[in-house]
């Protein structure tokens, strides 16, 4: 029993990760329209300059995990106002094609300044483990679900209470309404691809000191938070935090309960994931349904 | 009496259909003006052309000054524009959809607001945190115009609000709007397929034919005049 509720708290660690890049997908599906084939990478890059600002720099933790949230935020608002507006007008095909190219480029910008070479990331929390009731649980492992709940917690509080939060989902769910009442629509969609790098670059931090970082840090991740979003809607931010949160535990069990599913057939797993909700609920747990009159 | 919005030879296409074909108008502050036509004249275009929401060519004057730039900017310069269709967010709460409406405002008073709004349209303090899109047509035609009211506007803009409503629902809220004109002094510029009840509601109208405006004056004038009466009263 206890070592079945390590596991579980494993597997909620790993999950909230996937929760935290899905929920960074499903911000972007919402107000563009597309799956932002860079998300990983842009959060690959968040995570090199975390760690260059510890290891180069002499940063101390806390202060560099800051300093990247809010270099990210500005570089999704960036990337948004460079590179995808002006794509917009076209076809939803078009920006995903550009997503791609921006993978390829983020991918190859990362190698070339800090070169493809494997880094050991330092966690900053320590890795003993404490015991709640009779059940040793990694320190780590708290420190990462309970860093993923606050940000999104802090998201879902912007989001309900806040006039900007309001005009972000306005200009989410009935773009050509918004501008009608004064909303700047696409600083308001620059302003979600801001947030979405922050999540990337969270789950990105976390995920690195027990992936170890190198520039393809985040590629089955992104695989991970596809299918958790797949899994939870791709439309709706609960369910891509239910989703990766299933996820991470449902593989985590699987991977230690049933002898043949070992760790190489977890991202076949996630896979069959997508595939099964696609073709059995494609709205998955929590995707929109239509408003009924009552 | 002082013109708040002047049209002045305003075109408008989608595409190659050119649907606008040289507009001029004028609605003067604190009264209501209707827009009248049958499908396809262009009355729904001409509400676009002002709100800037298709591009379009002329000029278009707001309170003395020219009207420029999309949507937004309009809403800024005091143009609240309720499309066809029921103008509301229907994911978002009715209180939220209030909200957005104030959107532009700086003041601090959208409370106060709320509380007015709520003795016009008394159902919405009930409904507050219900889904827009759960209202029934006419309650979400309600709400569109409350929105719009929220933004304090200068001048409002109905664009065929009986569309798919009850007769009694209609005449609802066209008793609202003018008791808005009355008690506050809303200029209102309103788009209806109805001519009756626009004719009654309004102090003079237009009447558009493909992109251009074929008749003009006094609602009471309209009323009589022979060829209206045969295309758009039917009697």
């Amino acid at each position: 029993m206890a070592d079945f509720m390590q596991q579980v708290v494993a597997g909620l660690a790993s999950g909230s990760i996937y929760a935290s890049l899905a929920l960074a997908l499903v911000l972007i599906h919402r107000a563009t329209g597309v799956i932002n084939f860079a998300q990983g990478e842009m959060a690959t890059l968040s995570t090199y300059i975390a760690w260059s600002l510890t290891t180069n720099h002499g940063w101390n933790y806390w202060p560099a995990f800051a300093v990247t949230l809010l270099l990210s935020f500005l570089g999704g608002v960036g990337i948004h106002q460079g590179v995808i507006r002006p794509n917009e007008k076209g076809s939803v095909l078009r920006v995903v094609i550009v997503t791609i190219g921006l993978l390829i480029l983020i991918n190859g910008l990362i190698v070339m300044i800090w070169s493809g070479e494997v880094r050991a990331v330092q966690s900053p929390f320590p890795t003993r483990t404490i015991e709640i009731g009779g059940v040793a649980i990694s320190i780590q492992d708290i420190g990462t679900v309970g860093v993923v709940l606050a940000t999104v917690v802090a998201l879902w509080l912007l989001f309900q209470y806040t006039k900007i939060g309001l005009a972000m989902r306005a200009a989410a769910v009935n773009p050509a309404e918004a501008r009608l009442v004064g909303v700047r629509v696409t600083w308001m969609l620059s302003l979600g691809w801001g947030l979405a790098a922050v999540l990337g670059a969270v789950s990105g931090m976390l995920a690195a000191p027990s992936l170890f970082l190198d520039p393809n840090l985040m590629a089955a991740l992104l695989i991970y938070a596809f299918a958790a979003a797949v899994l939870g809607g791709i439309d709706s931010p609960l369910g891509a935090v239910v989703g990766g949160l299933i996820l991470g535990v449902g593989l985590n069990l699987l991977g230690t309960y049933v002898d043949f599913v070992g760790a190489d057939l977890r991202l076949p797993g996630a896979l069959l994931v997508i595939l099964v909700v696609l073709l059995v609920k494609p709205s998955g747990l929590f995707g929109h349904r239509e408003v009924k009159r009552v | 009496m002082t013109a708040l919005l002047t049209l002045d030879g305003v075109e408008a296409r989608y595409g190659p259909v050119q649907a606008l074909r040289g507009i001029s108008l004028e609605v003067p502050e604190g009264q209501i003006v209707a827009v009248l036509g049958a499908n396809g004249a262009g009355k729904t275009t001409t509400l676009r052309a002002i709100s800037g929401t298709v591009r379009r060519s002329g000029t278009i004057t707001f309170a003395g000054k020219p009207l420029r730039g999309g949507p937004e900017a309009v809403a800024r310069a005091g143009i609240a524009h309720v499309p066809e269709g029921r103008g509301t967010f229907t994911e978002l709460s009715v209180v939220e959809n209030l909200k957005l409406g104030g959107y532009v405002r700086r003041d601090r008073e959208l409370r106060t607001d709320m509380d007015r709004i709520s003795e016009w349209f008394p159902w919405i303090t009930q409904r507050a945190n219900q889904p827009a899109g759960t209202l029934s047509g006419g309650e979400q035609q309600m709400l569109a115009v409350a929105r719009a009211l929220m933004a304090r506007p200068r001048l409002l803009m109905l664009d065929e609000p009986s569309l798919g409503l009850a007769p009694m629902i209609v005449r609802e809220i066209f008793r609202i709007v003018r008791e808005l004109n009355a008690r506050d002094g809303l200029t209102v510029l309103v788009v209806e397929q109805d001519a009756r009840i626009a004719l009654d509601t309004a102090s003079s109208a237009y009447v558009l034919e493909v992109g251009r405006v074929a008749v003009e004056g006094p609602s009471e004038q309209l009323r009589e005049d022979e060829s209206v009466r045969r295309s758009y009263l039917g009697y």
